[in-house]
């Protein structure tokens, strides 16, 4: 196992820092001077020059980036140009907030996803006509407006659920029962958001590999043998099927933690996403490489965590 | 295309795509009215719809919170969000097809680094990088094409890598290459017109992609720029006001489903019927 996953991990290192290095070139290539719009209008040029040597803007572009590189090695990330505060306690606190809403509609939407395909492809045809039209439709929701209309339902209309953020002002002062609940409030609009978008595209792809599979030899043998169809399904089709959808899975962090940056926004989940716009808004250059690097972590220790469980799913895969 | 024509799929989305670039092309003669045009800001503004305004004139979705007429902008924004999102595929279609394409005749030494690049630039978080690169320049529809059209180009590269490199091993493929075809020809002659219709549903299924991408943009105020309607920057405004007036964010946003969902609906069925494998709507 160690000697498949090193390969990996390094491929993963070197995405990582690629996209670092892009991220650098491409804020450093942006155009317009940080130091100046930080100073303000009334800033003198002394008072503008002054603070470019403070922030070590001064120095040419490869020793910024290298030494950008050795802080944060060493856990030093800066200071927020916009607020102040220190980088990595803003992400400290960010970053387990994002990774429970994109894990749980991640798990959600695809054991939906699942459920449905398995009744599409083992149902009547009238049922998976009018399910595929549900799916595609779900597929083709912009999550940014899908959030609206559901904070529009449930926040105005109904005034069932808060609108935004991750928990009540008095969220403090309440016993921990009712700030668990509180808590749980908070999560449901974000997390139907995401997961409802998530759930049309996982359908359509299990629902393509379920077909894929379904008309392969040993289905029949099993079906001849007399195994119930229940296990048939379970055990012969989906397990069979598993393979593709948990690459598929792994594959679609990237666009899952990209609806989540909107989602973020739109709900106020304070979260990495939210970070990262605002700090692009403000151009704030050390939040954005900060924030960049924290999503490019979470994407490839996603993808290392789907080839982990596909190897755990297929074990033919664990010869090669 | 007859055959096409009795997947469901097909006449919906053929329908809605048809009716969407008419509207577009035709947006200033089926409205009449100057998208940014402001009348009594007072009088006109949140006319609900199929209301008409003291001035005497008929609003069929109702009107904004500077009294603009919600179906004027909603035409004149389906030739932003349509052209940003056509345009934007083809550059990304382009690019893939030309990295695919020569990954699947190159030597070695080329092959691997176009693969290379192509898998990290899909590990690559897109929106991230659309973020960056639409905040730190002038915003505008230009940028924004370029930008969907770099960061969209890697699974099409990937598609038609596996199909080139499959077809190379074809009989035709190696009668060529013994007749003294050259890479140019190889590529232009037999590999790309094979590799046609699985790049057309890619197209399809890419353009609704770009097109929802696009409004996301425009959403965050990184994209097309006020007061030039597009869909994305008026699902943006209408969400300030979704309580009082919910039409003018669900107009832009039903007809962006609406758009997608045909897109996609094509694809499946253009890919179905080349995969030979029954219509499953109908």
């Amino acid at each position: 196992m160690p000697t498949r996953l090193l390969p990996r991990f390094l491929t993963g290192c070197a995405v990582v820092l690629g996209v670092i290095t892009l991220s650098f070139i491409l804020l450093h290539l942006a155009p317009g001077d940080p130091a100046a719009q930080l100073a303000g209008p009334a800033a003198t040029p002394a008072q503008v020059e002054a603070l470019r040597v403070e922030l070590g803007l001064d120095r040419s572009a490869p020793v910024q980036f290298v030494s950008w590189l050795g802080r944060a090695v060493r856990g030093d990330w800066g200071v927020s140009l916009a607020t102040g505060r220190p980088v990595a306690g803003m992400l400290g606190d960010a970053w387990p907030a994002t990774a429970l809403l994109v894990t749980l509609s991640l798990g959600l939407s695809y054991l939906l996803g699942v459920a449905i395909a398995l009744l599409q492809a083992t149902g009547t045809r009238r049922n998976d006509t009018r399910l595929s039209v549900l799916t595609t439709t779900l597929f083709a929701l912009p999550g940014y407006w899908l959030g609206t209309v559901l904070v529009w339902c449930f926040a105005y209309q109904l005034q069932v659920l808060p609108a935004f953020g991750a928990a009540g002002l008095d969220a403090d002062f309440l016993p921990p029962a009712a700030r668990l609940l509180d808590r749980l409030r908070h999560l449901a609009l974000p997390l139907l958001t995401l997961t409802l978008l998530g759930v049309g595209g996982a359908a359509r792809f299990v629902r393509g590999a379920l077909l894929d599979v379904e008309g392969a030899p040993f289905l029949l043998a099993a079906r001849a043998r007399g195994v119930p169809e229940r296990r048939v399904r379970l055990r012969h089709l989906l397990r069979n099927a598993l393979g593709p959808v948990v690459t598929l899975l792994g594959l679609s962090l990237p666009a899952l933690f990209s609806g989540a940056v909107f989602v973020e926004g739109i709900f106020a989940w304070p979260g990495v996403g939210r970070i990262l716009i605002q700090a692009v808004l403000a151009r704030d250059t050390p939040v954005v490489l900060a924030a960049v690097t924290v999503s490019a972590v979470l994407v490839v220790l996603g993808n290392l965590l789907a080839d982990l469980f596909r190897t755990w799913a297929d074990p033919r895969l664990t010869d090669v | 295309m007859s055959d096409l024509l009795r997947d469901g799929r097909a006449r919906f989305g053929l329908g809605v795509l048809i009716v969407a670039v008419a509207i577009a092309l035709l947006a200033p003669l089926i409205s009449g009215r100057d998208p940014a045009a402001q009348g009594d800001i007072v009088a006109t503004r949140f006319l609900t719809p199929l209301s008409t305004d003291p001035a005497g004139a008929f609003h069929l979705l109702g009107t904004d919170r500077l009294g603009r007429d919600v179906w004027t902008r909603l035409a004149h924004g389906a030739r932003v969000s349509l052209t940003v999102g056509f345009l934007a595929t083809l550059l990304g279609l382009s690019l893939g097809v030309a990295v695919g394409t020569v990954a699947a005749v190159a030597g070695a030494p080329l092959r691997l680094g176009l693969l290379g690049l192509t898998d990290f630039a899909l590990a690559l978080p897109r929106v991230v990088l659309l973020l960056l690169l639409a905040a730190l320049w002038q915003p505008g529809s230009t940028l924004v094409v370029v930008v969907l059209g770099l960061t969209g180009w890697m699974s099409v590269a990937r598609l038609v890598y596996g199909e080139a490199s499959a077809l190379l091993t074809r009989p035709f493929a190696r009668a060529a290459i013994a007749l003294g075809a050259g890479r140019r020809r190889l590529i232009l002659r037999h590999l790309l017109p094979n590799t046609l219709t699985p790049i057309i549903v890619a197209a399809a299924l890419g353009i609704g992609n770009a097109i929802t991408l696009e409004a996301g943009l425009s959403f965050l105020g990184l994209g097309v720029q006020p007061p030039a309607p597009s869909w994305g920057g008026m699902i943006a405004s209408g969400r300030d006001t979704i309580v009082n007036a919910p039409w003018v964010a669900l107009a832009p946003g039903i007809a962006l489903v609406l758009v997608v969902l045909a897109c996609t609906l094509l694809g499946d069925a253009i890919r179905d019927q080349v995969a030979g494998r029954p219509a499953v709507v109908g």
